[in-house]
């Protein structure tokens, strides 16, 4: 008994430290890079597991082995969103990082800040027709460190909101078009015939995607119409507690909690599948709409008390300087994003070039778009737009303001109480 | 003569080495070499992105002792704990004295409280997720019987029970199945001879059962205290540690300090004081059988 007793408890100890196991193996494997001139292989870690997608980036890959007889495979490695910059940090403590890598918005200011990735500068102006001045500054700006660039924003996708016409006009409500043309598309409005919509068919009415009362930082759609930051420009200054930031709050507390023109907490509705009359998101969500069997647009924000405006998300391409050959990988980039293959992945994501910003290139790649809704969301949206939130140390700010904002998700909550509970919480954070 | 060297006792030997090698090897590949290193991990300050490994010293667990969140979550830690064990173990031992009457029907209930233990824990989890939510499977339930029920993963209290409950129901048969067989090793002649004797029920189950089955018991509950300090990929899926830190549980924090945040090695330190509370529990519950358990004693 005593024995068999002692090797449970072992292999419970063993249970107990099976987490630490990425820990532990994390050290063995880190590889200096050397330069050879033997054969490489490149790994670049993707979001997307959409195959129009990856076969689009196998097509560009190709040409480039065809070019470069040395490279000898480019894989592309998608990883589920959700745990994105999880899985690629472990990967990169494991030693097993990849070559290139996409990185999210909110990751850019650790990335680009704390020398993970090569600076593309020298790599760009060397590459044959690349054009770097033909990047618009508004676009790079996030990815730049001491005037140098670490990645390519390859993907500038404004938010929008996609509208069921259908479920509105069953519902007898204006659509955003015809508000839109009567100069009334405000958020009041759209709340009105969310709410409306609601009442009618008890399915959602707007649906700002992917927040799901946890990531927040989507809610920028909402509050920048009031002038609200989740904190200043330099970083330094929580946003929660002033007043643009209550006002808007308040104004979605009461659309949610006594409008009901948003689902509430733990409530799904997917607009994509015909459950909600409208949705807020980036306009790369348009391919869900291929089989759509409802009459659809896609109209601009609503303006808040402060005017029109415009939100964007963005994502980069970086090579990691930890890669096997951080110089073929830049090399790769180079000819990834130069202007023909821009073109081509403008198809899905929208460029940085202000070469391919027109209503008719762009048409040319999202047929699924029409020229109006390009130059009113995409092409507006880009030169104007507020980038959403992000901050160096943004995983760990990102948590504690959702904590902090829990409570502001039941229908008796007091708004600027919970407001300035979430500066308490980041305050440490912000300074540091 | 010269003695062979390959005795009869030489060979016995290596042939026991032999046998426990591969149990060794890995655990000193999986377990040890693990565990000297998070220790180690846990004196440093790891910044995966800037590639720095700087030696801090104590820092880390000055940072721990000083660390204002680390009360909400031992807390949380103990509350789920204590929650588990104490619903865990209490209705495991009454479904196992249920269905260890001769009844017809047991063997299927008996399966059919087993069945969750070979489910996959994320895809249970996930299926519960959905049951739960405000207008899931749950609050339809009650809707249809009068009752308006709780938006249950996003409220303090009941986010916690939720996340126990579903926890409870995925593992109460493997306890039910441990019990279920020491019940069954407890000689009739026990209980006839208490029968004889007067005892009631309620007492035979007292003062036979429970000390014949009491090594079963101590295993259990320390299977289950463990078990339950380890509880990762139910709030991972589930809660993702709110609303608010409610939810947060030890194991939770740690992997947001190291995999979120990337803090490797204040993460390091966390567990590292996860695994002396693991030590120390088990190490008091492994002295306290001498006042409780029967065969030991």
């Amino acid at each position: 008994m005593e024995l068999e007793f002692l090797m449970r408890i072992r292999g419970l100890l063993a249970a107990a430290t099976a987490g630490l196991l990425t820990l532990g193996l994390a050290a063995c494997g880190a590889d200096e890079p050397e330069a050879s001139t033997g054969p490489v292989s490149l790994r670049m870690t993707v979001w997307t597991s959409n195959e129009a997608h990856l076969k689009l980036f196998n097509e560009i890959a190709d040409a480039y082995k065809a070019k470069n007889p040395r490279v000898t495979e480019v894989k592309f490695d998608p990883i589920p969103f959700e745990s994105y910059t999880t899985t690629l940090t472990t990967q990169i403590a494991g030693g097993n990082g990849p070559d290139l890598a996409w990185v999210l918005e909110s990751s850019a200011p650790d990335f680009v800040g704390s020398g993970a990735l090569l600076p593309l500068d020298d790599t760009l102006a060397k590459a044959d027709g690349y054009d770097t001045a033909d990047l618009s500054p508004a676009a790079t700006n996030l990815w730049k460190n001491d005037g140098k660039l670490y990645a390519y924003p390859f993907s500038t996708s404004p938010f929008g909101v996609f509208v069921n016409n259908d479920l509105l006009t069953a519902a007898g409500q204006p659509t955003p078009a015809q508000l839109i043309a009567k100069n009334e598309w405000t958020w009041d409005k759209a709340v009105a015939t969310a709410s409306a919509s609601h009442a009618k068919n008890g399915k959602g009415g707007l649906v700002v995607r992917d927040f799901d009362y946890k990531t927040w930082d989507n809610l920028a759609t909402v509050w920048t119409g009031w002038g609200a930051q989740a904190w200043s420009a330099d970083g330094r200054t929580c946003g929660f507690d002033q007043q643009p930031m209550v006002d808007a709050m308040t104004f979605l507390h009461k659309a949610i909690f006594t409008d009901q023109a948003l689902p509430g907490p733990g409530t799904t509705a997917d607009f994509f599948a015909g459950d909600a009359a409208m949705t807020i998101t980036q306009i790369s969500r348009a391919s869900l709409l291929k089989d759509a069997k409802f009459g659809w647009d896609l109209v601009p924000l609503p303006s808040g008390p402060k005017g029109g405006y415009s939100v964007i998300g963005q994502a980069g391409l970086g090579a990691l300087r930890k890669g096997k050959s951080p110089d073929v990988a830049a090399d790769f980039l180079a000819f990834f994003t130069n202007p023909e293959n821009s073109a081509k992945l403008a198809a899905y994501f929208p460029p940085p070039r202000t070469s391919l910003l027109t209503a008719d290139t762009l048409a040319k790649t999202n047929p699924l778009l029409k020229p109006e809704q390009l130059q009113s969301v995409v092409i507006n949206g880009i030169s104007t737009g507020v980038v959403k939130p992000s901050h160096s140390g943004q995983a760990e700010i990102a948590q504690a303001v959702r904590s902090a904002l829990d409570p502001l998700w039941k229908a008796d909550a007091d708004v600027k109480t919970v407001l300035g509970g979430v500066c308490t919480a980041i305050n440490p954070l912000l300074s540091k | 003569m010269k003695r062979p060297f390959w005795t009869g006792s030489r060979r016995d030997h290596l042939a026991g080495y032999l046998f426990i090698a591969p149990q060794l090897i890995g655990s000193v590949l999986f377990v040890f070499t693990p565990l000297a290193l998070t220790a180690w991990y846990s004196l440093h300050e790891w910044n995966v992105l800037a590639d720095t490994f700087t030696f801090t010293g104590t820092d880390n667990y000055q940072a721990l002792l000083d660390d204002p969140r680390l009360g909400d979550v031992l807390a949380a830690t103990g509350l789920f704990s204590v929650g588990l064990v104490v619903l865990n173990l209490t209705l495991a031992l009454l479904l196992a004295v249920l269905l260890n009457q001769r009844l017809r029907g047991t063997t299927f209930f008996r399966t059919v409280f087993f069945s969750p233990v070979v489910v996959s824990l994320v895809a249970w989890t996930i299926v519960w997720g959905f049951l739960l939510q405000d207008d899931g499977g749950v609050n339809g339930l009650l809707k249809a019987v009068g009752v308006d029920g709780p938006n249950w993963l996003r409220e303090g209290g009941t986010a916690m029970v939720s996340v126990i409950v579903v926890q409870v129901v995925k593992n109460v048969g493997l306890n039910m199945v441990l019990f279920l067989a020491a019940l069954q090793g407890v000689p009739g002649s026990l209980y006839e001879a208490a029968t004889v004797d007067g005892a009631s029920r309620w007492r035979q189950f007292r003062s036979v059962t429970v000390p014949m089955i009491s090594p079963t018991i101590l295993l259990t509950s320390i299977i289950t205290v463990v078990g339950s300090l380890q509880v990762f990929a139910q709030i991972a899926v589930l809660t993702q540690g709110g609303p608010g830190t409610s939810t947060t549980v030890l194991v939770y924090y740690l992997y947001q300090q190291a995999f979120q945040f990337h803090h490797f090695g204040y993460g390091a330190t966390l567990s590292v004081l996860l695994f002396a509370i693991v030590l120390l529990l088990t190490v008091a519950q492994w002295r306290m059988r001498r006042k409780w358990v029967f065969h030991e004693s």
